[in-house]
């Protein structure tokens, strides 16, 4: 699974929420880099800022301040 | 004041008495009473029971969200859920007199909480969580310790915060039971990545005792009592409160969910100070660990838990936004404590974080 492909539509902001997944093992960043996944749930990034790609660092939250 | 603990380890067998004075000897390992409140708590802690007048006693506090008698005692109340208390040889934790004193200042508690959050936001509440704690601009506290704070106030910061982070997480556990379907799931899969997802030496309370330890500081809370303020207190007595009664499970899990969508950015923030200031790198770690998981555990929390929680009970929706709304505002009233304690005043936060 990549980040890439499970971002979600959120219409309600403009800048992507964190996509959470459940029960994988490892996933694959947008640069083909494979990371283990050693928690039950993680949040994958979806406005691509987040400066621990693949994981959502809550960055999209100062974004969607910035744009707002 | 006198110390009751100080005394039942010399052998004394009378309860504390107000205005004794603290006998001398090896210190404590729990805090000297600091008036009548917290005297009497300790009091019946060691056996005392039930006072006359205590109800009128406990309406004579002014603010019981910035008292320290009030919180300490509070807080006293609350520790035989969680922890043996130094040099007491009796089981307080159903203590009848301890239950009828606690549920006083419960009441009074309670009153203070919700006079200070106000009127509530109304509509959908996972939607008033997101506006509520969508804010994506550092709080000025986390801003100064990342960029400004001393050496000694990052510690202070620490020290403070080790009542909670020493039991991170422990207070929402008790409200596991109390919810059910797809609540509970969410709720005991945001615990298990709290407590270390499998591994105990990824538990984030050991992950905060390796931070002080590698500072030379003790891991114990009950060492760090004698200083705590009254609103740092008031915050880990927020989180009991609401996890103890069933009846405010909305509002643990609003808290629940506030506290956790409020954390990345400013853990960012205080690993970048940690870093700065060249502290140990266990103190940056528990930070780091906190950019990731809480990202994370904002959105369990929020959509996961507080969600599932108010379609299975829509009439828990306003409890759910006041227990966040009291979580935010009574972190407000400690981040208040610690520019007090450092002499300082906030930044304005006019820039986003990154």
């Amino acid at each position: 699974m990549t980040a890439d492909n499970c971002r979600r539509e959120t219409p309600e902001i403009e800048v992507a929420a964190p996509t959470v997944v459940r029960g994988a093992t490892v996933v694959a960043a947008a640069d083909g880099v494979l990371h283990r996944i050693d928690r039950p749930v993680v949040a994958l990034c979806g406005c691509g800022r987040s400066a621990a790609l693949p994981w959502c660092d809550s960055t999209h939250k100062v974004l969607a301040d910035r744009s707002s | 004041m006198v110390n009751a603990i100080a005394q039942h380890e010399q052998g004394a067998a009378a309860p504390p008495e107000t205005g004794a004075a603290a006998p001398a000897g090896p210190a404590p390992a729990l805090p000297p009473s600091c008036g009548p409140i917290s005297a009497q708590v300790l009091g019946t802690l060691f056996g005392d029971g039930p006072p006359a007048g205590w109800c009128a006693l406990v309406e004579t506090v002014g603010d019981p969200l910035t008292d320290l008698d009030f919180q300490l005692g509070l807080w006293l109340s609350y520790e035989p859920h969680y922890a043996d208390l130094p040099g007491l040889d009796r089981d307080p934790e159903w203590d009848p007199a301890l239950l009828s004193l606690r549920a006083a200042l419960e009441e009074r508690f309670e009153r203070a909480l919700r006079d200070l959050v106000g009127e509530l936001p109304t509509g959908d509440p996972v939607a008033v969580l997101r506006r509520l704690t969508g804010s994506g601009r550092p709080s000025p506290l986390a801003l100064h310790l990342g960029r400004d704070a001393s050496r000694e106030q990052f510690i202070d910061y620490l020290a403070q915060r080790a009542v909670y982070h020493l039991r991170e997480s422990d207070p929402q556990s008790f409200t596991l039971p109390r919810v059910t379907g797809a609540a509970k799931t969410a709720l005991a899969e945001l615990q298990y990545d709290e407590y270390g997802a499998g591994r105990p030496e990824r538990l984030h309370s050991r992950l905060y005792a390796n931070a002080l330890t590698a500072l030379d500081l003790p891991a114990d809370v009950h060492d760090y009592l004698p200083g705590v303020e009254a609103t740092v207190f008031t915050t880990v007595n927020t989180m009991s409160f609401f996890a103890l009664h069933r009846s405010l499970r909305g509002a643990a899990m609003g808290h629940l969910a506030a506290f956790e969508a409020t954390s990345s950015l400013p853990c960012r923030l205080i690993a970048t100070g940690a870093h700065r200031l060249g502290l140990p790198p266990a103190v940056a770690a528990y930070f780091e660990e906190h950019v990731e998981a809480d990202s994370v555990h904002e959105q369990v929390a929020i959509d996961d838990i507080c969600g599932a929680l108010v379609r299975a009970e829509p009439l828990l929706g306003p409890d759910v936004v006041f227990g966040a709304a009291a979580c935010l505002a009574v972190d407000e009233l400690a981040a208040q404590a610690f520019w007090a304690r450092w002499n300082a005043d906030p930044e304005p936060t006019g820039e986003a974080a990154s």
